[in-house]
């Protein structure tokens, strides 16, 4: 009950910081939750082989396409619960009163997302581009571009989730907003990888990989804040 | 003296209907004012245009002489919200809601654990810092919400039915608080249904008379 006469300030990396672990800690304690799209990254991977016979030949040619495209959707299943949570317990209206600017806050809640879905999916795609008989030289650019694009993927579908928390049925109006915004990082993704195979030089394609997430770490997040701005005026 | 927050002419819509009109008030340090009305008459709806949570409504509301629109930094460090839902995370324990509370809102730097331990022992939860918050009944939840008057510093209060789930003694509680909160030049804007049994003078709205 103190009335400090001074401003009181806050610190930005305080609050950046705090979000991000109040996220983590979120997640590991709703650990069901965050593995949903996991399992489904792993489970419609493996029955692609199954679906469509085991040929190695077959299967070499379609992986990275698979992998990319599954991997895309796992990351759109999850973020339509990015601000869900928040927005029903009334912790958004807290983050917008804070006199933290809501850029860092929603870009520490994005992060925390990747770390959460694009991060895993990168970790488990190896083990899934083995089982879809991947030649062993797309490895590394497949766990890169993951890694790169999943990022964007994680920012660009943010700003669909910040839009739509708002509505009840947002779900398929999300899918809508964002998906063609998706398309972009999923032609790279997959070139980078296909030409990984091919044994031809791949670090220009990752190069507009990361170009695509440095201007969404950047741009994003405006976005964002402003859209969940918008869906708590109503 | 110049009033602490001043509404001009503030005119609340929703749903085309016009719920505030014409309002002039004058929120001046050390008093609390109680926004009355029937369900729906629009209290929150002008608790939300006050705090800058939603802009739609018409006219002007200035801090300290000021449009909100410029200084809005510097009302949203010495402004606390209390809505509906207080914000408060079913999974973390108090201590862990509270940390994250104190960091949005104040230098997390300064903000020890004691601090958090002191603001959840005022409210009664001494002994419940570390436990999950869903295993809490909904009044202490509740006041796991509250216990954020204790430990951000603020000149103005905004509490949305503060009194929800709260049992008698909590209540006569939380009605000290605000008094003592006054008493010490800070600001009350409330809403609520209940009967304030605080000596103080209290500042009436009433809406839905239009």
């Amino acid at each position: 009950m103190s009335l400090d006469s001074d401003i009181t300030s806050v610190s930005l990396s305080g609050a950046f910081l705090a979000t991000l672990r109040r996220d983590l800690l979120l997640a590991y304690r709703r650990r069901s939750d965050f593995m949903n799209p996991l399992a489904f990254f792993l489970i419609v991977c493996s029955l692609f082989p199954l679906g469509i016979g085991p040929n190695p030949q077959q299967l070499a040619l379609l992986a990275p396409g698979i992998l990319w495209v599954v991997a895309l959707l796992a990351c759109m299943l999850a973020s339509d619960t990015l601000f869900r949570h928040d927005f029903d317990d009334g912790s958004l209206e807290q983050m917008i009163l804070s006199p933290a600017p809501l850029y860092l806050q929603v870009m520490a809640k994005t992060l925390s997302h990747w770390l959460l879905t694009g991060f895993p999916l990168t970790l488990l795609s190896p083990l899934l581009a083995v089982l879809l008989q991947l030649p062993s030289s797309g490895l590394l650019a497949l766990c890169l571009s993951m890694a790169i694009g999943s990022a964007s993927l994680s920012f660009i579908g943010a700003i669909g989730a910040g839009l739509t928390v708002g509505l009840r049925k947002g779900g398929l109006l999300l899918s809508l907003i964002i998906l063609p915004l998706y398309i972009p990082v999923l032609i790279f993704g997959v070139s980078t990888v296909k030409s990984a195979v091919d044994g031809l030089p791949y670090i220009g394609t990752l190069a507009v990989l990361g170009a695509f997430l440095a201007m969404a770490v950047t741009l994003a997040p405006l976005a964002i804040a402003a859209a969940v701005k918008i869906s708590v005026d109503n | 003296m110049t009033p602490l927050l001043e509404t001009v002419d503030v005119c609340c819509e929703r749903d085309d209907r016009l719920l505030v009109e014409n309002l002039c008030l004058h929120v001046e340090q050390g008093g609390i004012y109680q926004i009355e009305g029937p369900n729906g008459s629009g209290k929150t709806t002008l608790l939300r245009a006050l705090c800058g949570l939603s802009s739609r409504y018409t006219g002007e509301i200035r801090w300290r002489g000021e449009p909100v629109k410029k200084v809005r930094m510097d009302y949203l460090s010495q402004l606390l919200y209390i809505g509906h839902s207080s914000g408060v995370k079913a999974a973390l324990t108090p201590r862990e809601n509270l940390a994250w509370h104190g960091a949005i809102k104040t230098d997390a730097t300064q903000k020890t654990d004691h601090a958090i331990e002191a603001a959840l022992e005022k409210v009664g939860l001494y002994g419940y810092e570390d436990v999950p918050c869903f295993t809490l009944s909904a009044g202490q939840q509740r006041r796991v919400g509250l216990a954020r008057l204790f430990l951000v510093p603020a000149q103005l209060w905004v509490l949305d039915e503060p009194f929800t789930a709260i049992d008698k003694q909590g209540v006569a509680e939380l009605e000290g608080w605000i008094e003592e909160f006054a008493s010490n030049g800070g600001a009350v804007i409330l809403t609520t249904h209940h009967q304030l049994a605080i000596a103080q003078s209290v500042q009436h709205i009433r809406l839905g008379n239009l």
